[in-house]
Order: C-alpha cells, then structure tokens, then sequence
C-alpha cells in the first residue's frame, strides 16, 4: 500500500494509484473525479474558490481545517478526511448553502463554492477558523458582492458537530511511510513522494535524498508546480511526521517544531506578543495559515518572509538536524544572501527556539503592504526594545522586504542603545537605518517608500511606547 | 430544488419583489456550470496560446517545428493557418488572432500549440525558435504622446468659450491627476470549449458577454457564414466588461483547432496568462483648468484627458467618448471644452470595464470641486451643491442633452442628513486637531451616469418565449447572466406578465441560434433592453392567448385577463397549464420572438452633440476614511449610499449591485495597482501580486439604501433604472474622502497631490509633500 494514496470522502474511503505526486488535489477532483464544484481562481492559493475542508486524525478526534485545493499536492491527503463542496448537499441544500441563498450571498456563484466551504469550516470549528469573519474570509476572493450579504450569511449560521471519522481515519494509518514513484515522461525527471511519520525516518530520507525538496505546507513550493512549472524530483513530506509538529515551552523558550502550522503557533507566538499575533493573523489567510508552516517561511529564505522579522528580534534559535546531529544558530545567522540559506544537504530545520522576552521588554511588529489581509509586505518590521530608566538597554530591530534577505538592523540598534528613548535618538536611529538598508523598488513599493516607511515606523514605535497615547494604528482604530 | 421548473403554490413572485437569484442553489452547492465544468467531449485537446514576450518587434524568423514534434502536440497554428481572416477586433480589424510578422504588446497571441494535455501543450510552445528584431515601444501616456501614437485625432467636446470664462472668472486653479487601470479580476478566467460538427459547423461555448461577436468572429476566422458558428453560454463567472470582446480571442483559436483536427478543443489560460493577455480598465492622465467665483461657482472648465488605449483600437474610441460624457458628472458646466487624446501604447489593448470611460472622466470632476473647496475654504460638499444641475438654463451637458430627470440635489440632500454629514465633518475637523499620527477625512460625492450604448444602433434586443403545452415557460433572450442577475430579472418580468409562480418560467442559455445579432451585455443595459423584449414576446402570446379565450369561453376580449388563479375569462378562472393545453388543441401559436430598440436616442458624434442617453441614473455616497500619517496605511470607516434605480425589479438584486459596485471601485481607488516595468511587462498578474479588496475591507459601517422615490420617467421595463455600471462611481468619495483626510495634516490649506490608486505608497507621499509645504510656509511667514 505504500504507493497507494487513499483519503476519506463521502462516508467511503478512496484510492489513488499512480497518480503524479505533483497533482494538486484540485486537478484530482475536477479531472479524476469530476467533481467540478471546488473551481480554479488563481491556481496559486490567493482566491480560494479551490477552499475544501480536510481532517486529520488529532488523538481521539478528527481535527478540520480549511485549505485550498489548487496548490495541495494529492498526497498530502493521504490518510486524511476530505469535505468538499459536493458533500455537504446530501438531499438537500446543507443550512450554511441555504443561508448564502437566503441572503443574497452568490452573484456570479463561481467563488461561492469556496466561501461555503469556508463559512463550513468555521461552523464545525475547523482550525483557525473562529475570529472575525473578515478574517476567516480573507482568502476567499469575491467580486462580485462587496461580501456584505455573505457577512449577513455568516450571522445566520448556527454552529453543528464535526464530522468524526476516527475509525476510518485510523484504519488508514501507515505501518510504513508513503513512497510514491513517479516517471515524468514529459520532463525526463523521475519523482518520488516520501512521507516518513517519524522524526528518525525524516533524518533518514533526508540524508539518503539530499538533493530533495522538503514540503510542509506546500503553500510556496505548490506555486513552483503550478505557476513555475518546475518539474520536481525528490519530495521529502513534513506533513506526517507529527513529532515536527509539536509546539512548547522548554528550558530556552517556545519550541516551535520546524512542521508546525501558522494556525497551531499562532496562539503560543501571540502570548509572546500581542503585535505578533495580529501581524500572523493577516499572514496568508485561513487557508494557507492552515497549510503554511513558520518552519517553511525561515527555511524558503524568502526576504520578504513575515516571520523571520519578529522571530530575529525576539532573539530566536534555530535548531537544524542533519542524520543524528542537531546543531543551533541564531535565527539571523541562517540567512546568507539571497536565495542562500547555511542548510547542508541533508540538513532540516527541526525546530525554532523563541526565548522569553523580559517582562518590561516592549515588542512592536509591523507589516505593511497595499491590501490589509493577505498580502505580502513591502516591509516587515519588528521592534524589540528594553528601556530602563528612559535609557535603551537593549534593541533587537528586524527588517522583511528592505534587504535581499530578512536582515537585523544593526547600525540602527548601535544609534539607540545606550541613548534615552527620545525623539532625538530615535531620529538618529532613523538616519542609520539608511546605512542598515538599501532597498529596492519593485511593484510592492519603491526604495524611497520603503526606507522611509521603514524609519516611520521606528517613530512610529517610539510615539507608541513613550508617547501621548493618541491613536497609531488605522486597523485598530473605531470611533464608535 | 427550486428552480427545476417544477410550478409551486404560492404567489406570484412578478417584479419588484426581492426573488433569490436564479441559479443561487445551483451556486451555493458547485451545482452550477461554467465552461471549464462542462463535461469533456472525448478526444477533447487542450489548447495553448504562445504570448509574446516583446512589447514591440519585428519577429525575422519563427521556427515551430520543435513545437510540432513536441509529444502529445496534435496541431500548432499560427497566422498562416487561418483560412480567413487573421483578426478577433470588435470594430477596427486591428486585433491579431495570432501575431502576422510584427508583435505590438507583451502578451499578444504568437501561435496556438494543440495537445492532448495542457501540460504538453505548454512544455511545447516553450521549443519555438523565434527571432525579434526590437522596435521602438511606447508604454505610457507620455511616451505615446512623445512619439505622437494615437487612435484618431484628438476629439473635443465643447460648449461656449470656455477659455475665455475661465480667463475672465474672479478665481482659476490648475491641475493633474493620474488615474490607474484595473484589472477585472473575474473569478472565472476566459474559457471557451469548442465542438466540430457536422458540416465544417461548430459549437462554441464561451464565456462571454457578446456571444453574437464570439459568433461573428469566429465565422470570419474560419471563412464560414454566420450560420455555421453556434455560441452559447449559461453563465459567467463575473465579466465586468471584460468579457464583452477579449473572449474572441479564445474562442476563435479553439474553433480553429477544432476545424483543423477534427477534435473538441478546449482554451482555457491560467490567471497569469489572462491578466497579461486581456485589456483593462484604461489609465488616463487629466488636466483640467478651471474659473469660479469666491462663492465657488463655476464659470468655465477645460479638461485634457488622455487615455492609455494599448496596442489596438478595441472599444478605447467609445470608452474615451464616454469619459468625456461623464466629465461633467452631476455638475452644470456654463461653458466647457473637454478634450481627448486617445493614446496608442505598446501594451495590451485596454477595453469596457464597468463605468467604461466615464469614471475615470468623473474622478477628474470630483478632483477639480475638491480643489474649488481647498481654495474658497469652503466645505466639499457646499461646493458640490451650487455646481449641480438645476434651476433656470442650469439643465445642458456638454453634449447638448437636456438633464430631464434631475435627481442629484434630493438625493445629495436626503444623504447629507442621514448620513449627519455636517455633524460628522465637525468631529472629524475636532479629532483631527488633536490627532498627531492618524487624521480622518469624510467626503459625500453624486453619481450621474448616462444610461444608452453611446454608439446607437447597439440599443436593441430580442427575446424567445415558448409556452409548453404542459404550462412550462420557456424564455430566452440575447442577454448574458454573469452574476448580474439578468436573468432573474427578465424572469420576473414573464413571471408578472403572465402572472405565473417564477418556478414555472425556465431562463435557458443564451445561444445565438436563438436570439440572433444581440449586443453585448454591458453599457449597464441588459435588463432594460431584454426585459422590454421579453416583455415583448410574452405580450404578444399573451394577445394570442386571449383572442383564443374570448372565443373558446365565449366571453369579450376585455373580459379576459391573466391573474395569478389563471386567465380569468369571464366568470371561469382557467388554470394556466389548461390554459396552454386548450390552447395547443385550438392551434394557437404559443411561442414569439420579442424585439426591443430603445427610443428617443441620437448622437452625431463627429460633432459631439445630441442624445446619447434615454435617462440618466442617479446616487450619492459619503465616505469616511482613516489615514495613517506615518505608513500611509488607510481603512474605509464608514460608507452611506443612497441611489436610484428607478422603481426597483428585485431590491435585493439591485443592492447587491450598488454594494459590489462600491467595493470594486474602493479596490480601483485604493489597493488594486497595475504596475508594468519599462519592457512593458505586466508585474502585477494574479492575486498575490494585484490586490482587490477582501472581506474585511469593507467598511465595517455601511449603510445602502435604495432611493424610494426613484421612478423612470421614461418608460423602462416597470419604471426601473439601470443599475450595474453607476454604483462603481460612489467609490469616488472614498478616494475624495482620502484627499481630505491627507490635507488635514496641513489644516486643509493646500491641496494634496494625489493620483489613483491611492495605495499606502501615494498617502504617504503626498502626506509628506503637505508636512513639506506647510514647513516652507512657516519657514517663509
């Protein structure tokens, strides 16, 4: 059965043999199937007209969550539950699709598939699923009805019991990793899917294959399929090794294992800090948060990576394993230049360690960018600050999309430290942020926005931590 | 479900009545078809168009043999293969069905690669050995207007001297204002499935707004008559204007395909692929100079409005006119002189986009009262009102139409108080004193938009009504369903013609063997014109119908009446299926063609004069906004909309218009940026890159109602308005509502220098620009 990829759907359980790894479960269940409800928008998990809602066994229950189809390669189903638009009409219209009727919810219809599956998910508590439902919807396109009627929709819906489809589940359970073969004719490139369940096993595949790709999430290297074209060799999954996604508290900090969802860490990070929290909540959106690993944004070394940012100024480790070793670094020693990251062949980000900041330590995370929710940022920033006595004791400043990696800015922390916390340091801070960065220009925001927003927010979180207490934030700001 | 066309009990569910949109239960279940969902004829090849990644260039040499060797490929087509004419344009003959020697855009069709599977298809265009000798390119406004590239010669609309009154007016300001493009973003991408039939005949289902044109197209294409082609579509998944010509292209490269290999062919491009393909919203640049008084009246205006038009005509000419139409929105101009360039650039053809030219005309107006208001130091929207339309000789566009039906000044007045706009402004004047970092800024804008295709034999429509014998309905007519909800619209209006359960009446696909020579659904027009048809043909059955009733009930003519018990023919109540049978029996014809042309229209366009437009549509917004002074970062707080729709059809549908239409121009004003680099490469071409708004971008307030005194006064299908282009305008206060917020950080002294889109970018900017003047001013006093 190890090249067998078999999923639950329907009350059934189905197969797949021989199926091209690389697949989107998407492609799976609009050419294969024929199940043509779940619809293509963008192909690249932005629109969510794909959104389908998949089950994992999580102990004694099957955890949901919503996540789009279109760049969920098909075995990352393997072994799991699958809810799909179809399913939920059994004999009629299910009280989520009567509620999008009764409220007008649906003009064109074809992103209407995909914000059922998403008002679905929140109505049977799928994971991530339970803030404002701007934000469970902020990766479900709609242009058609300005989303008010589909606000109303999502008012009128009552929460039900999940489905729980333990016993299926667990009959699905592997003795073995899933390993699947693949010969691309087309490209001359012979694919494998590796799935270990094991830490050892991870270690193992990884070292036998160091030439291989390792996929979390998939909601980066999904694009390189569908938008790139790559065609892939070797694919190392994280998706079942349940170890790697354990998230807790050690004698160093938040151990956050290197396969651990945005959606999982989410709550642990924004205990650490509130701003935190609020940037991760507008990283991605539901969907790709419940797909998307903080592992895989330190580990693709994108420089405009959200997480990376915070993570560097509140000081975190990185822990990478290659076979039996485990080596630590600071996180912003892994960033070499772009597109280089100090990861040896073989070698996987196990975990990331965020220690604890002290307790009169101020923390400030910004991201800006065109679009509030899911948008990539023309800058990311993130203040960590230690006044004592009006003096700055210590400065951990961390920059996204003002560098060609995510970068400390050091020359800025060297100007605060050891000065008051004034409007006059933080002008000198400012200035050496221009000597920290040179950023580029390109369809995000220009050179000159970007350093200039850049040294705008360091005023901005010097007005918020010693200033009037008027108001900073648009986001956060209602006047009744 | 519901809509199986199965009757019901229950009442009539005729027009203006809140109906559920025809196919919602076939939406909200994944139910409902679009072209990529229809089931795959056998042998089906998937076809790829080969884009060119020149903006402008002569191609020596183009060597597609590794192409056609590529595996799985069944037919690669380029120019020479089209056995008539190499052209999918709408008006011009100037749009290439596949490059012929020279390339004039990124992203214009090269060749058709046909293979068994998309994959392969793609895998082998990437093997075309193609040799470019670059030309000269012109991407923007100001490099076509360097190198003198335009469509036709600058056109003017003009009413007195308006020179002369802007030199002799107490006061004068000048200005520019850039104004960004915009990308459709339907969620559904361009898709057509073409089947061969017998005959050398195909059947074509494409995703379109025009599926006549579709159909003229792609006989031209393949040399055939009319006859031969057969479109048809059920629905769209959004269109916006962006599928009233850009679908040809597909189509006619899938129907080529087809007729050469005998196979179904299908041509569906990816999100990237469209959005670089496919025409937008044309960006434009305004001048304007205008005179008034201390009072802030104006005596004269001059406009300079100039278009990125792309590569090819398309409909840039109509949409250029109609940005000139709506450079007066709902203001009086005394005298006026709008002029147009219609730039021709080498990047993709722009095209219709909800508004069509006339928002971007009205984005200029709007600019032009808010600078009026920054120099007299009075409030906006005191500003607004003494330039409306109304009151002795205050009644004349620049275009020579009388405003006839005035509703500007009511609905500006009933908004300003529901929306407590001169409370509101006071408040925001008081927050923003004392607000350092963030500043707020409230603006009311009207809405008149002119209502008629500008070009006027387009103004027409057909309709089909068959009644079965079993008392079914069917009804088909020319215009297309893309989320619009046309067809329940048009339902509604056989439903109460008849006076039928709307179950009973079955909307089919729009099919060109039905209804021929349709216009496109677009200009806002669809269920004036196709209700009236519909409304037409079920008129004339229903004429049948009661002659045959008179005489097979024996009672008079006038005693007869359809009800929704059934036809009451005088003292018997005849069930409608009855009805239908009897009818049947006495051999009464119970199927009608319906037409439709609208009346009263005429326009001389080389002079710019006549009647454009049967009515106008009306409506007003306030917008309040937040900035943040350091970032540039803006969230829409609240937005109060009331607009007119006549008496509406379907409320429910009509409010979904006005709110959808507001967000998606908030998106054009704000978040959505189209940026192209200096090869004229599209950089912004899906949604991780190009931004419309999500959910929780809405304003969290927003208060939209419907006019209820709104009443055509012309005769429309039940007195109702036009309602799917206007409301996209009422976004206009947002970007209004932006710029006041921006100049409170200088307490409104001078005005901010900001273009569309107004992304975190420009505030800040021009937040800057303000602090830097301000400083200058102190620095100098």
């Amino acid at each position: 059965m190890n090249g067998v990829i078999r999923y639950w759907m329907d009350g059934e359980i189905r197969q797949v043999v021989g199926a091209d790894p690389t697949t989107t479960l998407l492609e799976h269940l609009r050419g294969d199937l024929r199940r043509t409800g779940t619809k293509e928008g963008c192909a690249e998990g932005d629109c969510g007209a794909c959104t389908v809602v998949v089950g994992e066994l999580d102990g004694d229950a099957v955890a949901w969550r919503a996540v789009n189809a279109c760049i969920l390669f098909l075995p990352m189903i393997d072994g799991r539950a699958l809810i799909t638009v179809e399913s939920l009409t059994q004999g009629g219209l299910h009280p989520v699709q009567q509620a999008m009727v009764d409220c007008h919810g649906s003009q064109c219809g074809f992103c209407t598939p995909g914000i059922v599956m998403s008002l679905y998910g929140r109505a049977i508590g799928a994971k991530g699923a339970a803030g404002p439902v701007g934000e469970t919807l902020a990766g479900n396109l709609c242009r058609c009805t300005g989303y008010g009627p589909i606000i109303e929709a999502d008012r009128r819906i009552a929460a039900e019991a999940a489905p729980q489809p333990v016993e299926a589940l667990r009959t699905l359970r592997r003795e073995t990793p899933l390993d699947l073969a693949f010969d691309d004719v087309l490209f001359g490139v012979q694919r494998r899917w590796i799935a270990p369940r094991t830490l050892d096993e991870l270690a193992d595949a990884a070292l036998t294959h160091p030439e291989a790709t390792f996929v979390a999430g998939a909601t980066d290297i999904g694009l390189w399929v569908t938008k790139l074209r790559r065609a892939l060799g070797v694919l190392i999954s994280l998706s079942d090794v349940a170890e790697l996604r354990a998230i807790g508290p050690t004698a160093q900090g938040l151990r956050i294992g290197g396969g651990a969802r945005y959606v999982d860490a989410l709550a642990h990070l924004a205990d650490l800090s509130p701003d935190l929290g609020e940037m991760m909540r507008r990283l991605g959106s539901t969907q790709v948060r419940n797909s998307g690993t903080v592992g895989g944004n330190i580990a693709n070394g994108s420089p405009i990576g959200d997480m990376p940012p915070p993570l560097i100024a509140l000081g975190a480790t990185l822990v990478l394993r290659r076979g039996g070793e485990t080596r630590q670094m600071p996180l912003e020693d892994f960033f070499l230049a772009y597109g280089q990251q100090d990861r040896r062949p073989g070698e996987f980000v196990e975990a990331v360690i965020v220690p604890p900041p002290a307790p009169d330590a101020v923390i400030q995370v910004f991201k800006l960018s065109k679009r509030f929710d899911q948008d990539i940022s023309a800058v990311c920033a993130a203040f960590h600050l230690t006044v004592r006595d009006g003096v700055v004791i210590g400065a951990r400043i961390a920059f996204g999309g003002m560098a060609a990696t995510p970068k400390r800015a050091h020359a800025c922390e060297a100007a605060l430290i050891g000065q008051p916390w004034t409007q006059a340091s933080v002008e000198a801070g400012a200035a050496a942020l221009a000597s920290d960065f040179t950023p580029l220009s390109d369809m995000r925001a220009s050179a000159a926005y970007r350093l200039l927003a850049a040294q705008n927010l360091l005023r901005k979180a010097h007005a918020e931590s010693a200033g009037s207490g008027a108001p900073t934030r648009v986001l956060a700001y209602d006047h009744g | 479900m519901a809509d199986s066309g199965t009757p019901v009990s229950g009442p009539v569910q005729g027009v203006h009545v809140s109906v559920p949109h025809d196919s919602a239960e076939r939406h909200v279940s994944g139910s409902a078809l679009y072209i990529d969902d229809l089931p795959e004829p056998a042998g089906m090849l998937h076809v790829h168009l080969a884009p060119s990644p020149h903006a402008h260039a002569r191609i020596a040499r183009m060597d597609l043999s590794a192409v056609r060797a590529a595996p799985g490929v069944v037919a690669v087509l380029s120019a020479e293969d089209v056995p008539g004419e190499n052209d999918v344009s709408p008006v011009i003959h100037d749009d290439r069905l596949f490059a012929d020697g020279e390339v004039y855009c990124v992203g214009q069709s090269l060749f058709a690669v046909a293979a068994e599977t998309l994959r392969e298809a793609r895998a082998a265009a990437a093997l075309a050995v193609i040799d470019y000798e670059a030309l000269p390119a012109a991407l923007t406004i100001a490099q076509a207007r360097a190198a003198d590239l335009t469509l036709e010669p600058c056109q003017y609309m003009r009413r007195g001297d308006a020179e002369a009154a802007i030199a002799a007016a107490p006061r004068r300001l000048s200005g520019r204002l850039a104004i960004g493009g915009q990308d459709h973003f339907y969620l559904e991408g361009q898709a057509a499935l073409v089947a061969p039939m017998e005959g050398g005949d195909v059947h074509v289902w494409s995703s379109t707004q025009h599926p006549s044109e579709v159909q003229h197209l792609i006989a031209r294409v393949l040399d055939v008559p009319h006859t031969a082609v057969t479109v048809e579509l059920r629905r769209m998944g959004g269109g916006f204007g962006g599928k009233e010509t850009q679908p040809a292209l597909f189509a006619a490269a899938a129907a080529l395909v087809a007729v050469k290999t005998g196979r179904a062919a299908k041509c569906r491009p990816d999100r990237d692929e469209d959005m670089i393909m496919t025409g937008k919203r044309h960006d434009f640049e305004a001048d304007y100079m205008v005179g008034f008084d201390d009072d802030g009246r104006i005596a004269g205006v001059r406009f300079d409005l100039a278009s990125r038009c792309g590569a090819t005509t398309d409909l840039s000419l109509a949409i250029n006119d109609r940005a000139m139409f709506h450079a007066d929105n709902a203001y009086f101009l005394p005298t006026v002189e709008i002029a147009s360039h219609r730039f021709r650039t080498h990047t993709v053809s722009n095209t219709a986009f909800r508004g069509f030219g006339g928002p971007q005309g009205m984005v200029a107006i709007e600019r032009v009262m808010d600078e009026i208001a920054q120099a007299t130091g009075l409030d906006p929207l005191e500003v607004r009102r003494r330039n409306l339309y109304g009151g002795e000789g205050r009644d004349l566009t620049p275009y020579f139409q009388t405003v006839e039906d005035n509703a500007a000044p009511q609905i500006i007045d009933e908004l300003a108080a529901s929306c407590a706009y001169a409370e509101r402004q006071a408040e925001i004047d008081a927050f923003n004193r004392q607000s350092p970092y963030l500043k707020r800024g409230l603006a009311l804008t009207p809405v008149k938009f002119g209502i008629s295709f500008t070009t006027t034999h387009l103004n027409q429509a057909g309709a089909l009504i068959h009644l079965y014998a079993d008392g079914s309905i069917m009804l088909n007519h020319g215009g297309t369903e893309m989320g619009q909800g046309l067809n329940t619209k048009v339902r509604q209006v056989v439903s109460e013609a008849f006076q039928v359960q709307i179950e009973r009446v079955k909307v089919t696909s729009t099919v060109t063997d039905k209804v021929p020579n349709t216009s496109a659904t677009a200009a806002s027009s669809g269920s004036d014109l196709n209700g009236m048809a519909a409304l037409d043909a079920a008129d004339k059955i229903k004429a049948r119908l009661i002659a045959f009733a008179a005489k097979r009930w024996a009672c008079a003519p006038e005693d007869v009446a359809f009800t929704p018990e059934g036809l009451k023919a005088g003292d018997q109540v005849i069930p409608f299926a009855k009805l239908c049978r009897e009818a049947h029996l006495g051999r009464v014809s119970l199927s009608a063609a319906g037409f439709y042309a609208t009346p009263k229209i005429a326009y001389d366009r080389a002079n710019h004069r006549g009647r454009p437009f049967y009515y106008f549509a009306y409506g007003a917004a306030a917008s309040e906004v937040v900035i943040d002074t350091l970032t540039g970062e803006m969230k829409v707080l609240r937005a109060d909309i009331l607009h007119d729709v006549g008496r509406s059809l379907n409320p429910a549908i009509d409010l979904g218009q006005i709110e959808g239409g507001f967000i998606q121009g908030m998106g054009w004003l704000t978040t959505e940026e189209l940026v192209f680099d200096d090869l004229g490469r599209l950089r912004t071409h899906a949604p991780s890159t190009y931004k419309i708004p999500t959910c929780s971008d809405r304003p969290p307030v927003m208060n939209i109602h419907i006019w209820q005194a709104g009443c055509n006064i012309e005769p429309t299908i039940h007195r109702s308005k036009a309602v799917g282009e206007p409301p996209l305008m009422l976004a206009i206060s947002v970007f209004s509502a932006i710029g006041r917020a921006i100049s409170a950080v200088a307490d409104h002294r001078f005005a901010p220098e900001l273009d569309a889109p107004a992304t975190p970018e420009r505030i800040l900017m021009a937040v800057q620009a303000l602090k830097a003047r301000a400083a200058r001013e102190t620095a100098d006093a």
